[in-house]
């Protein structure tokens, strides 16, 4: 713990689900699959799926198997399962992660899903847009845009009774 | 010669070489084991392939031969989607005359990313790694009578999927101890993942001498050494050995040291078996067993692939 610090600063999760949540509540379809990218991302879908009206089914990606870094950053140690257990050929999709920053995590999250199926489509939601992006790819919904220093990762933490949290802490080394 | 332990491990303690599980810690691997339930996904898809090693170029260089283990590795390296080329070396160039440093110095020229090594020389791995260039990964994929890492790794992922817990287990390993690379991977994989005990049984003949030295118990009784295992795992029992004086026949070593559902029935009746291959029917195992229920032979090979994807993943992300 000694690296990840609750700053005072960063805006109150909860309030940027909230605001999300209502953002997409009329606009996506009622039968759009929700498909977290681990670990942020998945608990978002799942809060998301839980509480909006309709029939959203969830599935969960680790796009570590779909990195364009490898030779840079390495595996990363704890992969997880990649769980998608709905058709995906013509579904209606929302991509959902805690944090869009260079746009990588989301790129590789698409081409994960295109292995599984030909979508009719994919859209884009996340808590927190920090800008930096090193890729031509936007969100469709937005908790709330956010400047955070490029050194400092940015990412959503659950406490034991569900509730969302953002922390900082510095870029683990390799 | 560096150690066995260092020359596997970069600076950072991460896996760079695959040679052999003695000398491993458990955490890695652990992590190995958890990567490899990843791919056991990947595999099931419709679409087997990922993009992770795109670009990378692996070289099989079985100078002793071995299609299945060839077959496995050529497999896992096309479903990260790395060019793969496979080098039946047994019977090409070393036959001219060159030496294992030369042939690998030519295919390092070539831009090679990793080795997956088979030799008949125990050891001929770690020579490789000694010499490769920084960036070059090696895989062992059995060197002569020492080990055959990734096979002992394939059987731990498949006692871990069937028995979870390791470190309330009694596993037996069957059959010619004192030839087999695979026995000594999995003593040593068993041991570091906290299996408390661990049983060896076969013919005297068979079996080192010294090989209490690795914490397993001794047995040549099979029906004594069956009692109230978890698992059992028989090696296989090479035709060569039968020509010399280690053993008077396969029928006699059938019904001394053969696993029949008899003898199966003294192990815990959950007791899972598990077989490297190729399997000798009728020689170190009967088809009744081998096809049986607590038969997981098959998922063995399944699992193999994912294994193998998962230590060429970590070893292509190392840097060195």
């Amino acid at each position: 713990m000694t690296m990840t610090e609750q700053n005072q600063s960063l805006p109150d999760a909860e309030a940027l689900f909230a605001s999300l949540k209502a953002q997409m509540a009329p606009a996506i379809a009622f039968n759009a699959k929700l498909v977290g990218v681990y670990s942020g991302g998945a608990w978002l879908a799942d809060r998301l799926a839980s509480e909006l009206d309709g029939e959203h089914e969830v599935g969960y990606i680790d796009v570590s198997f779909y990195r364009d870094d490898l030779s840079t950053s390495g595996l990363k140690s704890n992969v997880r399962s990649t769980q998608i257990s709905f058709s995906v050929e013509g579904a209606h999709i929302v991509i959902v992660d805690d944090v869009l920053f260079t746009g990588r995590s989301i790129r590789a999250a698409i081409n994960t899903l295109f292995d599984y199926g030909r979508p009719a489509s994919i859209q884009l939601a996340v808590l927190v847009d920090r800008g930096g992006r090193e890729l031509p790819i936007a969100a469709d919904y937005v908790g709330a845009p956010l400047i955070v220093s490029r050194d400092l990762m940015l990412a959503l933490s659950k406490s034991d009774d569900g509730k969302f949290a953002l922390t900082t802490e510095a870029w683990k080394a390799r | 010669m560096l150690s066995k332990k260092n020359l596997q491990l970069n600076d950072n303690g991460d896996l760079h070489h695959l040679l052999a599980i003695e000398g491993l810690p458990k955490r890695i691997i652990e992590r190995i084991l958890d990567t490899a339930e990843s791919f056991v996904g990947i595999n099931e898809r419709e679409v087997k392939v990922v993009p992770l090693l795109r670009g990378k170029s692996i070289f099989n260089i079985f100078f002793e031969n071995s299609t299945r283990t060839r077959t496995t590795f050529e497999i896992a390296a096309k479903r990260l989607s790395a060019d793969v080329v496979s080098l039946d070396v047994a019977r090409s160039s070393t036959n001219k005359g060159e030496t294992i440093l030369d042939t690998i110095a030519n295919l390092t020229a070539m831009h090679a990313d990793m080795f997956v090594v088979r030799h008949s020389e125990s050891g001929a791995p770690y020579l490789i790694a000694q010499h490769a260039a920084p960036h070059v990964h090696v895989v062992n994929a059995g060197d002569g009578r020492h080990e055959h890492p990734t096979q002992g790794l394939l059987d731990m992922f498949t006692i871990r999927k069937y028995k979870k817990d390791f470190t309330r287990l009694t596993v037996a390993i069957v059959g010619d101890i004192l030839h087999s690379r695979v026995a000594r991977s999995q003593i040593h994989a068993l041991t570091t993942l906290g299996v408390p005990e661990v049983r060896v049984i076969g013919p005297r003949t068979l079996l080192p001498a010294d090989i209490e030295r690795l914490g397993v118990r001794v047995f040549t009784s099979l029906e004594e050494g069956l009692k109230g295992v978890d698992v059992v795992t028989m090696l296989r029992l090479q035709n060569e050995r039968m020509n010399g004086a280690l053993l008077p026949s396969a029928s006699e070593y059938f019904s001394r040291y053969g696993l029949t559902p008899q003898k199966l029935a003294l192990a815990k009746p959950d007791a899972i078996v598990l077989h490297p291959g190729p399997m000798n029917r009728g020689v170190e195992i009967d088809s009744a067993v081998a096809d049986g229920k607590q038969s997981v032979i098959l998922p063995q090979v399944t699992y193999g692939i994912a294994v193998r994807m998962a230590v060429m993943a970590i070893l292509a992300g190392s840097a060195r």
